[in-house]
């Protein structure tokens, strides 16, 4: 023990004194190496649901958090001033929270198995040691993020459609989605809010940067159509009160956008989706090869020096 | 039957000082959601995380356990929970005090969410955030989201002074 504890001199109330007591045996050096404790996780599958449905559904919705943290976290000291730095880092780590929670979910789930090489908690193995085809996001997180303008508008959608899903999935029979949706739907509401307000700025600012906003508002598009369909796991969970079915957010999604972009003098694109080969999207396994480089990033190290603690 | 050892835990556990907003205890913060004993003698404290990213929920449960030992419960264990899911209503207003004095703008009053879909909010709040350090009512945003997850930064246009404000959630 610290003498700090003891000696009633000391007992005030540094944290850092935490940090010279910790037990020092060793965190596992690349994922979070702790337990998250939360309570839900262990909860029963909900009754008249297939606990391998539940464990996808969960890591569909983890995976999209969880790439969409990465992409996002690829900002961090590059953004264009301080205050946008630290945003776009915020949001990462809300999304990044959502997606902890979720994993440990699926992998309590039985999600982690096959994966399973060494001592890592179930979130670490999901998030480090699975191959791209194991990955359930939709294809738009995974999509490079290009400049602060597309960037602008892969948030804008992608918090319309995650908050519209949150929103719906607070009344989940499953206690832990309910629990994850519940706090989800606050941070996504500041995150949908500042991609709203920094659309309109930048549509109705500059001769170029509307047009950059309008650039990256064109380049996102083709992904957004894969938001809204719904994959045979989300339609069976919908079914039994556990899910949302994605096709249901399109009419709320639309509405934001049909809000933000006339103020923003700018265009609702057109143009043809794209993400899904022979029907199969992100939701099947099937990505694109940005999900490689995101997870080569990601994961390379880990995989590496996998023993490596600290 | 609520216990001396029991009436100590909770004491040692509300005592325990938030990593990133020093000046508010756990208590203060409102995310202490239970302290009770199990059969066997372990202290089971059960917190909430103000965000689902936050950085200083492990801390704080390294905290609480160390501070828990060094009180005399040998068995502890840290849950969290994220339902019902923390709001800044729960900050006490012993915790609003001590955010002023410390220079931190506290929440407003939120009261109860309104149920179904979220508005969208395309210009900042109009309401009101007085500076804590001159007190003057007129201040601005200048970035929703500051160096922890609960807190935005302001400026006072009155004394010129950057702030920050723990967001309403």
């Amino acid at each position: 023990m610290h003498s700090d504890d003891t000696d009633p001199a000391h007992h005030d109330e540094n944290v850092y004194d935490a940090l010279a007591t910790a037990d020092d045996d060793g965190r596992w050096a690349f994922g979070t190496g702790f337990d998250a404790g939360t309570a839900e996780i262990d909860a029963p599958v909900p009754e008249g649901v297939d606990r391998a449905d539940l464990a996808a559904y969960c890591l569909m919705l983890a995976d999209d958090a969880l790439i969409a943290a990465q992409r996002l976290a690829g900002w961090t000291a590059k953004a264009p001033e301080l205050e946008e730095d630290v945003a776009l880092a915020n949001i990462a780590l809300d999304l990044l929270g959502q997606a902890r929670v979720l994993l440990s979910r699926a992998g309590h789930l039985g999600a982690a198995e096959p994966f399973r090489a060494g001592p890592q908690d179930d979130e670490d193995v999901l998030t480090y040691f699975r191959d791209d085809r194991g990955f359930r996001n939709v294809t738009l997180v995974e999509t490079d993020l290009g400049d602060f303008g597309r960037t602008i508008a892969w948030i804008l959608v992608l918090s319309s459609w995650r908050l519209a899903l949150m929103q719906r999935l607070t009344g989940s029979r499953d206690p832990v989605l309910a629990a994850v949706a519940g706090k989800a739907v606050k941070e996504l509401a500041y995150h949908r809010d500042y991609a709203a307000q920094w659309t309109l700025r930048l549509g109705d600012g500059t001769e170029l940067s509307h047009a950059r906003m309008q650039a990256g508002l064109d380049d996102v598009w083709p992904f957004v159509e894969e938001l809204f369909l719904p994959h045979d796991v989300e339609r069976r969970l919908a079914e039994a009160g556990v899910a949302v079915d994605p096709a249901e957010l399109r009419g709320e999604v639309d509405g934001v956008l049909e809000q933000v972009l006339p103020l923003a003098t700018l265009t609702r694109p057109e143009r043809a989706a794209v993400g899904l080969v022979g029907g199969r999207g992100g939701r099947d396994g099937v990505h694109t090869e940005s999900l490689g480089t995101v997870l080569a990033v990601m994961q390379s190290l880990a995989r590496a020096h996998p023993e490596a603690t600290w | 039957m609520v216990t001396a050892d029991l009436l100590d835990a909770r004491t040692v556990v509300e005592g325990v000082v938030d990593p990133e907003m020093p000046m508010l205890t756990l208590a203060d913060l409102g995310v202490v959601r239970g302290v009770e004993t199990a059969g066997d003698g372990t202290v089971v404290v059960t917190i909430t995380p103000t965000y689902s990213g936050c950085p200083a929920l492990e801390e704080m449960r390294a905290d609480l356990r160390r501070k828990l030992h060094a009180a005399g419960h040998d068995r502890v264990d840290v849950r969290t929970t994220f339902s019902p899911p923390w709001s800044t209503d729960w900050i006490s207003d012993a915790g609003r005090r001590k955010l002023a004095e410390a220079g931190v703008a506290p929440p407003a009053h939120l009261g109860p969410r309104a149920v179904g879909p979220v508005p969208l909010t395309l210009v900042a709040p109009s309401r009101a955030v007085a500076c804590p350090l001159c007190g003057a009512p007129d201040t601005e945003e200048t970035s929703r989201f500051g160096p922890t997850a609960c807190t935005a930064l302001r400026r006072c246009r009155s004394c010129a002074e950057p702030f920050e404000h723990v967001k309403e959630i």
